[in-house]
């Protein structure tokens, strides 16, 4: 029941999504000039070489906010135009209806990280690809939590107010991640606020899994904080679809 | 089919429906009437399982509201009011994906029976964007009947649009009446409760002031249908 109305509300999103894949290619336009134009000089900025190493996972990390963090967008438009009504009156599942949509988030992830990491090796990233790929899987567990979070939200705002506030609020998650730089090289009050974001962690064990580095405590400490983060997140927008008013 | 018992809801300290006691037995054509306001779309939304009572029980097709609000929604389909099909995706994707939430298989069978039921099967390409006013209603008529289901619940199906294509709708309630489907329709227009209503309820301040086929509506008030709403219903 589940499994069957997952796949079902995935096909459907997945159908619209790569019709018109420039949706695909314009969600990873920011991150890609980003890696474009500021990316050289950070890889430079950073002390003891194996700059790009460095630099690509937070871009990717960049990419997992500005993707699946505004995913949301879908579901206020769904709101909007009594799609999500229609189908919250079917038997399906509700965890399913989140499901789907979130799935659809991850392949377009997929889809856009493998444009960020060509760029990045055309413009010097030289990570083993055991490491990239590690990466790369480890980045979904927290997007699809992050996607789901966005769902949550979007349910529960106001339509008009939903853009706004998700738009702004990706900045200082952004920033405080530590996506550009380490933030092992903040100034300490700068670190420690840092580390009340989830997704600090998640980039510093994607920095070890491109440096080659991969039985690190970071990387132990970024799996469990995503896993527990993606838990949490698939609960509250679970919750968010079974509300009445949504 | 339908059973309510003190069926109540509350918005803050607005009572939209007040202590609903209703029963409505299988086959039955309803319709519902009441000024804007008057608690129908809260009324539908709370039997549709999209609004949880604030007070009371209720029972559709044998299963309570509450308890099993799987079963309710298996056995009933829902037509709300200014559409639910997304303007962009292809009719025929719409209806895909509804007939694969109610479990119907293969679901390009089920589409293709729906469409030639509603006649949309020249349309299935294009998405309700592109469709008139009229051809939309259709659409969203086959999305809420893709599963046949027992109970339909129709808020305002008729309003705006032009009477031929108003018409065509009646007759497709018609059709419902002999499949032996339960039908709630709320409207604004009483002669079509009139023409195809085996009974009236008329609600007003989230009460019911009247039940009752509409020719002891009429007897009752002296006059015509619409002297009985006037009568009954509150100058708001």
């Amino acid at each position: 029941m589940f499994i069957r109305d997952s796949a079902a509300v995935f096909h459907h999103a997945v159908r619209a999504t790569f019709r018109t894949k420039a949706g695909v290619l314009i969600g990873a336009v920011q991150p890609l000039l980003y890696l474009a134009l500021l990316g050289p000089l950070l890889a430079r900025a950073v002390p003891g070489g194996g700059g790009w190493e460095v630099v690509v996972p937070g871009i990717l990390l960049q990419l997992v906010l500005m993707s699946a963090g505004l995913a949301g967008f879908g579901v206020v438009f769904d709101r909007q135009t009594g799609v999500l009504e229609r189908l919250r009156v079917t038997p399906a599942s509700r965890a399913a209806l989140l499901t789907g949509r979130v799935l659809r988030d991850a392949l377009v992830l997929v889809a856009q990280s493998a444009l960020i990491l060509a760029l990045g090796f055309a413009l010097g990233l030289r990570a083993p690809v055991a490491g990239v790929l590690a990466g790369l899987a480890f980045v979904l567990v927290p997007a699809l939590g992050l996607a789901a979070l966005s769902y949550a939200v979007a349910l529960r705002l106001p339509p008009e107010v939903f853009p706004p506030v998700m738009t702004t609020a990706i900045v200082p998650l952004m920033l405080l991640s530590g996506v550009f730089l380490p933030m092992s090289m903040a100034p300490g009050w700068l670190d420690a606020v840092s580390r009340a974001m989830p997704l600090r962690y998640v980039v510093d064990a994607m920095r070890d899994l491109f440096a080659g580095h991969y039985a690190t405590g970071s990387v132990g400490i970024g799996l469990a904080v995503s896993v527990v983060f993606l838990a949490v997140a698939l609960a509250a927008g679970t919750r968010a679809f079974q509300r009445e008013s949504a | 089919m339908i059973v309510t018992r003190g069926l109540s809801r509350s918005f803050g300290r607005v009572e939209a429906v007040r202590g609903l006691d209703v029963e409505i037995g299988a086959g039955e054509i309803v319709g519902f009437l009441g000024p804007n306001g008057a608690g129908k779309t809260t009324t539908l939304r709370m039997l549709a399982t999209l609004l949880r009572p604030t007070d009371g029980t209720a029972t559709v097709a044998g299963h309570d509201l509450l308890a099993d609000p799987r079963g309710v929604r298996r056995a009933i389909g829902y037509v709300r009011q200014g559409g639910s099909a997304d303007p962009t995706r292809p009719v025929r994707e719409e209806l895909e994906l509804q007939a694969s939430l109610y479990g119907l298989r293969p679901p390009r069978e089920h589409v293709a029976r729906v469409c030639e039921a509603f006649g949309l099967t020249g349309l299935a390409d294009r998405p309700p964007a592109a469709l008139s006013g009229g051809q939309r209603r259709r659409l969203d008529l086959a999305l809420g009947l893709i599963h046949r289901p027992r109970v339909l619940f129709l808020d305002e199906p008729t309003t705006g649009l032009d009477p031929r294509t108003r018409a065509a709708l009646w007759d497709h309630v018609r059709r419902l009446r002999e499949e032996g489907t339960t039908v709630l329709v709320s409207t604004h227009y009483l002669e079509e409760a009139e023409a195809l209503y085996d009974r009236v309820l008329i609600i007003d301040g989230g009460a019911i002031v009247a039940d009752g086929p509409p020719s002891a509506l009429k007897s009752r008030a002296g006059g015509t249908l619409g002297d009985a709403y006037l009568a009954l219903t509150a100058d708001a």
